[in-house]
């Protein structure tokens, strides 16, 4: 129920309905934790909650920066593709060098760039995001399986794998690495001028433009951080996995999609947060955690995330549109 | 007025340079450089190979036109490949498995439709959703594993002739010419103009969008049926990720044809020639040798050129 009549008053409405959005998911989540606690004897083991978040986080990393590109109403199609050739690449460069830093700072830039390039699609080539970024995960997936040759890279320096398998004071690296990640992603949103000109251009593009808003210049920025990020989850997933294979990332792009719509981000611009789409891939991890220990076949994790994508955008729309 | 909407919707002066130069080009350029590429077997199996795509091209185009996208294509050609292969593997009945992955392809396309045009979804989310959908289908009707065994029928439909014309390219020619009918000579065709174009003018004419909008995916979805018997023939078996990507294909055929994106108008012409260049530049690459990695990444390269070349002529 926002106010119309008084703009001021309307913003803080729409923050506390964002609150009420996301309060809904947490419930969800805790719901589902509770089902699957009563239906199986294994969830609720510190080993599967500690793993639950593990993969969460994961999932996290690479749907987080694309929550900045679906809040400027764009999409990234590319993600999956460019998680497989920062991890190709990175892998590369750590058994070449020996030097983990510097195969993450690879990961890192291999993934902004390619970031970068899709941004530079977008605002100077005006190519529609979603086909631009969907041409982009083929270019990739052609060059990342050139590059390799079927090969797979194996065996990484054991300070490397922890970042992705190490444990700090009970908890694993990745979770701390979602902490901060949650944090800087949050505050960067909803409290630095960039953050709400990003919602800005994903509510209404030319009256941001019309503001002074320098809107190409801002989505340049965004997709270079959803595709650095995706870089980021590349080297989470190399030190995890221990090895580096050309289809690393094709089953994570509807993955990651799914949870920054399941966490309340609109498709349609301007609304979300970097909070819902922790929640959102907390609760698609959930469902397949759960689907694993009752032993549902794994070949039914696409159809379920596919249903889930679809119901996740559809209930958005019932419930915006009622809140309108 | 269908001969206006084509005047102001079809430019083919402006068009066929386009498409047409690339293609005559990339078949000097192959013909030059591989002794093999133009010989009579190899194009005609060039030909032959394209039908596939073809028949995913086509109502691509269609789709396309109104704004829309179907990203599903690739993963419901597998699942209707898979049907094809597992009911004729059951009845003995080439027939049949037709008819079941004509109404698997049709569900499909209705669900994409309706997600689209009822619910309200984007296309190219709603379609990503069917994707995984389709995709895990497949997974669970096969088990993971190739479907083999086929009856020796199916195995003629794409190594079959008629009147000396191979069998595959005969049903591609017919789909096309079918195709062609329905968009430049019905009124569902005039109807599909203005739902890209001028969706206040169906209002006046008094034509439900919506309905318009779910025929258009479903008459895909049957495509993607006919095409998954094509895709069993040519395999001679069912497999779970065959047809994978290949929507990728289709969307390049159609952006390489000079069917816009963003402002409602195709041109069926073109998108056989999209198909035809998108076949001679993977069969090309084929010849030299090039990984289909390769392959995958020059057709990624491609849309992005149409696409940009596309921007630049709507700007001007």
């Amino acid at each position: 129920m926002t106010d119309i009549s008084n703009p001021i008053s309307g913003r803080r409405m729409l923050l506390s309905d964002e609150m009420i959005q996301v309060f809904y998911r947490l419930l969800a989540a805790f719901l589902i934790c509770a089902a699957l606690t009563i239906l199986t004897n294994s969830f609720f083991s510190v080993g599967n909650i500690l793993n639950v978040l593990r993969q969460a986080s994961l999932l996290f990393f690479i749907a987080s920066g694309l929550t900045l590109v679906v809040l400027t109403g764009g999409l990234d199609l590319s993600i999956g593709a460019n998680v497989a050739i920062s991890a190709c690449v990175a892998g590369t460069v750590i058994h070449q060098t020996g030097s983990p830093t510097l195969g993450v700072l690879t990961g890192i830039g291999v993934g902004g760039a390619v970031g970068m390039l899709n941004g530079v699609m977008v605002t100077a080539l005006r190519i529609p995001s979603f086909i631009a970024t969907y041409g982009m995960l083929w270019v990739l997936h052609g060059i990342t399986y050139w590059y390799m040759g079927g090969e797979t890279m194996h065996g990484f320096p054991a300070g490397f794998r922890q970042i992705g398998s190490g444990y700090f004071l009970g908890l694993p690296i990745p979770v701390y690495l979602l902490l901060v990640f949650l944090a800087i992603g949050t505050i960067f949103a909803q409290r630095t001028t960039w953050g709400q000109e990003i919602y800005a251009i994903g509510a209404n593009p030319v009256a941001a433009r019309l503001s002074g808003i320098p809107v190409a210049r801002r989505l340049l920025l965004v997709y270079t951080v959803s595709g650095a990020m995706a870089g980021l989850a590349s080297i989470i997933f190399l030190a995890r996995l221990n090895s580096a294979e050309a289809d690393i990332g094709e089953s994570l792009t509807l993955p990651a999609i799914a949870a920054v719509l399941i966490g309340g981000t609109s498709l349609f611009g301007g609304l979300g947060t970097v909070f819902g789409t922790f929640v959102g891939a907390l609760i698609l991890t959930l469902v397949l955690n759960g689907m694993n220990l009752l032993s549902v076949n794994a070949s039914w994790q696409p159809l379920v995330t596919g249903v889930i994508v679809i119901l996740a955008v559809w209930l958005d729309m019932k419930t915006r549109r009622r809140a309108a | 007025m269908r001969e206006q909407a084509m005047v102001l919707n079809t430019n083919p002066l402006q068009r066929i340079p386009g498409v047409a130069v690339m293609l005559v080009l990339l078949c000097v350029v192959f013909g030059l450089m591989t002794p093999g590429f133009l010989t009579v077997p190899n194009i005609s199996n060039v030909l032959v190979q394209s039908t596939i795509l073809l028949m995913l091209a086509l109502p691509m185009t269609l789709i396309i036109m109104t704004e829309g996208l179907d990203l599903s294509m690739g993963a419901v050609l597998t699942l209707t490949s898979l049907i094809v292969a597992i009911v004729a593997l059951a009845t003995g009945s080439l027939l049949l498995g037709l008819l079941a992955a004509l109404a698997v392809g049709i569900v499909f396309g209705t669900i994409n439709g309706w997600l689209v045009a009822v619910v309200g979804i984007p296309p190219f989310v709603a379609t990503l959703g069917t994707l995984g959908m389709a995709q895990g289908l497949s997974l669970i009707v096969s088990d993971g594993q190739s479907v083999v065994g086929m009856p020796a029928a199916v195995r003629g439909v794409y190594s079959g002739t008629l009147g000396g014309v191979p069998l595959p390219i005969v049903l591609g020619l017919g789909s096309y010419l079918a195709f062609h009918g329905l968009l430049y000579h019905t009124r569902f065709g005039t109807y599909i103009f203005a739902l890209g174009g001028n969706r206040e003018a169906l209002k006046f004419a008094g034509i439900s969008a919506r309905r318009l909008l779910i025929l258009v995916y479903a008459l895909g979805g049957a495509m993607v049926g006919l095409a998954g018997l094509l895709m069993t023939a040519r395999m001679n078996s069912g497999h779970p990720t065959a047809g994978l990507g290949l929507e990728f294909d289709a969307i390049a055929a159609v952006a390489v044809g000079g069917t816009s994106f963003e402002r409602g108008n195709g041109w069926l012409l073109g998108t056989l020639l999209g198909v035809v260049a998108v076949g001679v530049l993977r069969n090309g690459l084929n010849l030299l040798a090039l990984p289909s990695s390769i392959q995958v990444a020059s057709v990624g390269l491609l849309v992005i050129a149409a696409l940009f070349v596309d921007g630049l002529r709507s700007r001007s």
